[in-house]
């Protein structure tokens, strides 16, 4: 019986499933019978589930997208570095501090590069990483309940782009400052940058338990800008690259001034070393403020701390700490292969993709092979590092993932394509166009050791004529191609949120068994909890009202509230009852200036209200949570300030 | 010792399983419930998805499912009785006084059948006249929600399905018992046994 009720619904769906795409067709398609057949490829039906999970960032929306692969669905939008007021994220008392920055609340970012842990190289679905470009941020997302449980700041910094990416055993979590500053700041003409202004690289070390992040150290770079980085993998395990531009150090009109040179560099760290340096103590501590924010899931509340100092490395007074190897032209994308023996260096201006030889770096720097040094760090001979080019395959390469079978894609945003080559042939095996101008390309694990090499997703920064327009703004796009043949394949695309930057994926079955489904009411250490509707209660501090409000189907508890004052800031502490899975309430006030708040099955959230109008004022639930839904809701009665209405409480008149 | 003896005296010990494990479970399933709800009845205690069983029959005016209830106070004793009387039965090893054992825990959990058909006539029937939800039969009466003894039932958009538990099975397979130990004692005082 059970069966048949399922397949009665997974045939409504499908018959509505069918309808829809009848009518998406109108809108034109052009690929005739070969997309019949991919539209198979990408098809998950009713009730089934996707293979991989791709985390793909939400660029200036400041968020995390969560999308299914091969459907292209949309699961989940993970609040961040941005308000949600979907989900109370920066709005409820809770969430607030985690938003907390040494420039007080930051309520926005720009989400570039998320990152998943790895252990032995391998993605392990514990935590997803992303930073926050503008001001300088990485948060931790813990991929048990996908909620932003950290947020550290990176102080010394500006614009945190080459970040956030994760060693083999997520030992650490690199943040790389774009622009260079002057450290610490201060106030002097700009002019005077070149020598002057400084480029931080800082290294996060991981608790391997907790996954809460340390400042550990940081490194002071010359003042280049380190715009992409990537860990060593495998045998080059303990390396870090940073891609450089602006090498000239040039303060303006960069697009002219920051091109001259015919070579920038890749940044190669050896942090094994620095932890031997940082251990000798040859680190000098400077003051730093920066704020650390951390959500307790215990107490279901973030606490924001602030750090005073951070202890820095300087390369020039740390023989064997940074070496540079000379990289054309203006390089953006820094990529390792799955063995750890290429590093790859898209010069952004150069038609050639750059590979370094891991092997013949380690060989130059014990026979010394340096063309120069530039502020102390020492630059290999380019000759003596190259492990190979792969010669003029298109204009202006970024971004560079790998399979599982030796080969490299690369995107191309100017001429619009995605190319496949051969790790050590370097040559050119595929090519396919994109729609439009693809910045990163993601494979599932394709930045690890192990990639799982089914398909590849390319992330376009121009769509154009892709879809029906959606005014001056059009949305972005994200095009899935099947990797397992000679020739890449265009399966799909779809639209994404906000402009995608990078994207992390693994298989789902990494992730869904540890699912957290509910929140456990004895588990809710939230000092403010009502834990049963006897709990339930309205206290008066002074000119502070603390109402302590269970929901549960369908009703809150109380429903009714008198006392409350004019000039009163009242906190409504709502505690969700539910132990079922699926069955969040939301609570909404009319009036209250900020937004509603959604609670999870044993959660409890607090939204502060400052009555202004005498009356009686009506709260609900947002979230149609049962059949009863329209029903819950509640009264809150709003007398003159300095009024003498007494404080009370009822559900049911009792 | 004579087998007859010890097999009483196995039959008789097996009822234990009643303090650890359920006795029967109640599973309720839904097309929104794909891992359905389940209500599991020990002799001590009814566990289970409560709350949220509770929660969905709030709406038709059905009791919450108690957290206590008469029975827990007593059936532990009747259970460790038949246990101490199997027991000193078998220790006697008159094995007339088996078959008493188990006509008497026939009865017994006749009796608990009926206690527990009582309890969910009386959990399915009688509603609060202020339900917010009233669902009526084809003859304009209020329909009920009774799950069945034993067996599947479709009650609204639930399947409520009722089933012995492991604890029933080991009762049952103690009372098998204590006939066999009834027969095999016949055999031992010298009669053939029976064709069967
Ligand atoms: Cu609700």
């Amino acid at each position: 019986m059970k069966k048949t009720i399922f397949s009665i619904t997974a045939v409504a769906i499908s018959t509505t499933m069918l309808i829809s795409c009848g009518g998406a067709k109108k809108g034109g398609d052009s690929g005739g019978a070969l997309s019949g057949k991919n539209a198979e490829k990408v098809y998950v039906a009713p009730g089934e589930y996707d293979e991989f999970y791709a985390f793909i960032s939400g660029g200036f929306s400041g968020q995390l997208s969560v999308y299914g692969l091969p459907s292209g669905r949309l699961f989940k939008v993970i609040p961040v570095f941005s308000q949600d007021a979907e989900k109370a994220y920066g709005y409820n008392e809770e969430t607030k501090p985690m938003l907390n920055t040494s420039y007080g609340f930051i309520p926005w970012d720009d989400a570039h590069h998320p990152d998943l842990s790895q252990t032995k190289g391998v993605i392990d679905g514990r935590w997803c990483f992303i930073n926050g470009n503008n001001t300088p941020r990485i948060a931790r997302i813990d991929l048990k309940t996908f909620e932003t449980t950290e947020i550290i700041e990176i102080p010394n910094c500006a614009g945190n782009h080459s970040s956030s990416y994760v060693t083999d055993n997520t030992e650490y979590v690199i943040a790389g400052t774009r622009f260079s500053v002057p450290v610490p700041q201060k106030d002097m003409p700009i002019s005077e940058y070149k020598g002057n202004f400084k480029g931080m690289l800082s290294f996060l070390k991981v608790d391997q338990e907790t996954g809460e992040m340390d400042l550990s150290f940081q490194i002071m770079m010359p003042g280049f800008d380190y715009d992409k980085a990537h860990p060593g993998r495998g045998k080059s395990h303990g390396w870090f690259f940073f891609t450089t531009y602006n090498s000239e150090e040039a303060a303006s009109l960069l697009e002219v001034n920051a091109s001259q040179n015919d070579k920038d560099f890749i940044a190669a760290v050896n942090w094994k070393k620095a932890e031997e340096y940082i251990k000798e103590g040859k680190f000098k501590t400077m003051p730093a403020k920066y704020a650390h924010n951390i959500y307790d899931e215990g107490t279901q509340m973030a606490t924001s701390t602030m750090e005073k100092d951070v202890k820095v490395l300087d390369p020039a007074e740390c023989p064997g700490l940074v070496y540079f190897l000379p990289t054309p032209k203006s390089p953006h994308g820094c990529d390792v292969d799955p063995t750890g023996e290429y590093i790859v260096g898209s010069g952004k201006l150069s038609a050639n993709v750059t590979a370094h030889s891991f092997t013949k770096m380690l060989d130059a720097i014990k026979n010394e092979k340096f063309s120069g040094e530039a502020y102390g760090i020492p630059i290999i001979n380019f000759e003596d590092v190259l492990g190979g080019t792969v010669v003029q395959p298109g204009l202006g390469p970024l971004h560079t993932e790998f399979d599982n079978n030796g080969y490299g894609y690369t995107t191309f945003f100017i001429s619009s394509e995605v190319v496949k080559w051969k790790v050590g042939t370097w040559e050119v095996v595929d090519r396919k166009p994109t729609y439009y101008s693809p910045g990163h390309l993601m494979i599932p694990g394709g930045n690890s050791q192990k990639p799982w090499g089914k398909y590849l997703l390319a992330m376009n920064k121009i769509t154009k004529d892709r879809y029906l327009p959606t005014g001056p703004e059009l949305c972005q796009s994200a095009q899935l191609y099947d990797i397992t043949g000679e020739k890449m394949e265009l399966l799909s695309d779809f639209p994404t949120i906000g402009e995608p930057h990078y994207a992390a994926g693994c298989p789902a079955e990494l992730i869904q068994p540890n699912q957290q489904k509910i929140y456990k009411l004895e588990d809710n250490k939230h000092p403010y909890a009502a834990k049963s509707e006897k709990e339930s209660r309205v206290e008066r501090n002074g000119k502070d009202v603390h109402i302590y409000l269970t929901t549960i189907r369908s009703h809150f508890a109380p429903d009714n509230i008198e006392g409350v004052k004019v000039g009163d800031k009242v906190y409504f502490h709502v505690t969700n009852l539910e132990q079922d899975y699926d069955v969040p309430h939301g609570f909404a006030m009319i009036g209250a200036n900020n937004s509603e708040l959604l609670i999870m099955p044993g959660q409890t959230e607090t939204l502060v209200w400052e009555p202004k109008q005498v009356g009686v004022w009506p709260f609900y639930c947002t979230d149609f949570c049962s059949a009863l839904h329209q029903e819950m809701q509640g009264y809150i009665r709003v007398s003159p300030a300095g009024s003498s209405t007494a404080l009370s409480w009822s559900l049911d008149g009792e | 010792m004579k087998t007859s003896k010890i097999i009483m005296i196995v039959a008789a010990l097996l009822p234990l399983i009643l303090f650890f494990l359920p006795m029967w479970t109640i599973q309720l399933s839904a097309p929104q419930y794909p891992d359905p709800l389940e209500m599991r009845i020990f002799i001590t205690k009814i566990d289970g998805d409560l709350q949220s069983i509770n929660l969905m029959n709030h709406y038709v005016g059905m009791k919450m499912i108690p957290e206590t209830i008469p029975e827990f106070e007593f059936f532990p004793w009747i259970v460790g009785g038949m246990i101490l009387l199997g027991v000193v039965i078998g220790l006697i090893g008159n094995r007339f006084l088996f078959l008493i054992w188990f006509w008497v825990s026939a009865i017994l959990g006749c009796f608990g059948m009926y206690d527990f058909y009582k309890w969910e006539y009386d959990y399915g029937t009688s509603l609060n006249p202020k339900a917010a939800i009233k669902f009526m039969d084809e003859a304009g009466k209020l329909i009920t929600y009774q799950p069945p003894l034993i067996g599947t039932q479709t009650i609204l958009n639930f399947q409520a399905t009722s089933l012995p538990a492991i604890g029933a099975y080991v009762l049952f397979l103690g009372m098998v018992l204590s006939i066999v130990a009834y027969w095999v004692g016949r055999y031992e005082a010298g009669h053939k046994f029976p064709p069967l």
